[in-house]
């Protein structure tokens, strides 16, 4: 049982690509839920904009990195904008529905074969997608591994980059949500009529929401297909959106810093459980499980550890037990 | 307001004494006008006012029993319901069909009958959000607190000077969530004030208030009418609306029964029928058929 190695492979892992990727997929749904109130199931749909816009302009269209960045932000306020004008109006249910519904047609929809010329069908797009980011390494050429942490040099770009926007994110959603616009999405999230009959247009600052978290989450969608250099449709399945709704409440909904620590959190539980039983299995420890039930079982006890946290600390590491007692009339 | 009266009140009975206490009557100065609204919900007629004006400046009463339209009729002028037909015109503006947020930034703003105060802001947050024309409420301006910052204090400035005012000072960081029933009225009725509206609507303020303080909210209502502000009202005590009000407009099946001064309209045989019928003990839905009854006799 090498215990060092499971350490650094969790930690790794915690604070490494795939956390970055659902930590601002988190952020944005903590505009959107967190603050407005907006129950957005269709988190994954604006990553997966931010991921096709890359391989999209880079590969398909062989343009630069960057106007892909430009598209992803232009496709994603497109995509906010399209979901809520019919659905910003109605009820908070409607949106939940509408959401979840759109995020599995876009998937359905870039993975057709109709499309494969430009989107790549049901194998996507692969290539050196992130060939121009890479480009900007500036880290030494032999560059080998820092101390504890088992990143390559190109991972280790992205990590960083990653972390600064986590960074530049968290620092636009505190300035935001502290500012008389956030004071008027908590409102409406609390009660929208109450708002409307204080003289605000509820449905922009709604729709303002919506498209603000998308973006955020686009940027995910970005990073994944930069450091993975490959954009599969597959990979965004509603079951993006619910661990990125995980993340939220781990950390806790409407914390600034609620995505962050959710997430670091849970990919080191997880990552961690998955490392254990692994090694555990192969020391002899556990005969009754095969390493390849491994990684379902960590799920398991991912979600006996949610419900565990939602009956004795529903609000999350950082919420208010008191603020969420209140009742919301 | 001319010297020879001691007050708005005694100026808004003065005024409306000359007016003829009958069903639509035109008033002398009003800020609210509406013709013909109507709404129906399936079958049911639930609002069908022909005419009716209200005098500004003055604390005019919208009373009626349970089911009479009340409500209704204020989502409907309010724009939180949209009318079948109709046509009303505030300060002379036509705004049926205005989009109630629109409403609230040209002057009328309206409260909720169950409280709608925001549980989980603070007392000071629900105050500020009644604040109009904030620049930091855009959302390119809010990244950037120097814009706004002068503002909010002079924001925070009148909030801190109405909730003083409302006995809500103390609670000023609190969570509105966490304030009794009353003191949550309280809350709604000096948040709509944070606007400096012109017309406020009041839709049951004294609902679920215990007596010591329906007897401080009455005092605060009379207050708002001293400042110069308009103030309708939706009750159905009939004793609470004969202490404030200056003028009274009744409704039952939807229609407006009867209008006048406090004293004329409770002496009011169709008043009587409608509101202290025989059948004021029996339930809901057959109270309202049975004034039908009433009403037609």
């Amino acid at each position: 049982m090498d215990w060092g190695f499971i350490l650094t492979q969790t930690t790794t892992q915690a604070i490494g690509i795939t956390a970055i990727i659902y930590i601002l997929a988190a952020i944005g749904l903590n505009v959107q839920f967190g603050y407005a109130g907006l129950l957005n199931f269709g988190q994954v749909m604006f990553v997966a904009a931010g991921s096709y816009a890359v391989g999209v302009i880079v590969l398909t269209f062989d343009l630069s990195l960057w106007l892909s960045i430009l598209v992803a932000i232009i496709v994603a306020t497109a995509l906010a904008l399209l979901l809520g004008i019919p659905t910003l109006r109605l009820r908070a249910d409607y949106l939940a529905i509408v959401t979840i519904a759109a995020s599995e047609l876009f998937r359905l929809t870039v993975r057709s074969i109709a499309f494969k010329d430009t989107l790549g069908g049901a194998q996507g797009l692969n290539g050196k997608l992130g060939q121009q980011f890479h480009d900007t390494n500036p880290l030494p050429a032999d560059f080998q591994s820092l101390p504890v942490l088992s990143w390559t040099r190109q991972d280790l770009w992205v990590v960083i980059v990653g972390w600064l926007l986590i960074a530049a994110f968290t620092v636009l959603v505190w300035l935001l949500v502290r500012s008389p616009w956030g004071r008027v999405i908590k409102g409406i999230r609390e009660d929208e009529d109450a708002v409307v009959s204080l003289g605000k247009n509820v449905f922009v600052y709604k729709m303002q929401a919506l498209i603000l978290g998308g973006i955020i989450a686009a940027f995910g969608g970005i990073v994944w297909a930069v450091a993975k250099q490959s954009v599969q449709p597959d990979t965004f399945q509603p079951d993006f959106t619910f661990f990125a709704y995980t993340i939220l409440l781990l950390g806790g909904a409407a914390r600034v810093f609620g995505p962050i620590v959710g997430g670091i959190i849970f990919w080191f539980l997880l990552a961690g459980t998955g490392e254990f039983l692994g090694q555990a299995i192969q020391a002899g420890w556990i005969d009754f499980l095969q390493p390849t039930d491994v990684g379902n079982i960590r799920f398991m006890l991912m979600g006996a550890g949610l419900i565990t946290l939602m009956v004795f600390r529903p609000q999350g590491i950082f919420g208010d037990r008191k603020e969420l007692a209140l009742d919301a009339r | 307001m001319p010297d020879d009266f001691d007050s708005r009140a005694e100026q808004a009975k003065a005024v409306l004494a000359s007016v003829d206490p009958r069903p639509g009557v035109p008033k002398p100065d009003p800020i609210l006008v509406a013709d013909h609204v109507r709404r129906s919900f399936g079958g049911l007629t639930a609002v069908n006012v022909e005419h009716v004006e209200i005098q500004r400046g003055a604390i005019t009463a919208l009373i009626g029993p349970n089911g009479a339209g009340k409500t209704t009729f204020f989502n409907l002028i309010t724009g939180f319901d949209d009318a079948n037909e109709g046509k009303w015109t505030f300060n002379g503006r036509q705004v049926a069909g205005t989009a109630p947020y629109r409403l609230a930034r040209i002057g009328m703003v309206r409260t909720f009958q169950l409280t709608k105060a925001l549980s989980r802001m603070t007392v000071i947050d629900n105050m500020r959000l009644g604040a109009k024309n904030q620049t930091g409420e855009r959302i390119f301006a809010a990244i950037f607190p120097f814009l706004w910052k002068s503002q909010e204090k002079q924001i925070d400035q009148r909030a801190i000077g109405l909730l003083e005012r409302f006995n809500l000072h103390q609670k000023v960081a609190d969570f509105a969530g966490s304030l009794s029933g009353g003191q949550r009225k309280l809350l709604e009725m000096a948040r709509a004030l944070m606007s400096d509206p012109e017309l406020v609507m009041l839709d049951e303020p004294m609902a679920g208030v215990n007596p010591a303080l329906k007897q401080s909210l009455l005092g605060h209502i009379k207050a708002i009418r001293e400042e110069g502000t308009t103030v309708l009202f939706v009750e159905h005590d009939m004793d609470m609306v004969h202490d404030i009000s200056d003028w009274v407009i009744v409704m039952a099946q939807g229609q407006v029964i009867a209008e006048g001064p406090p004293d004329t309209v409770m002496k009011d045989q169709a008043v009587i029928d409608a509101y202290l019928g025989a059948h004021h003990d029996s339930n809901l839905t057959e109270s309202g058929e049975a004034l039908t009854e009433d009403g037609a006799r």
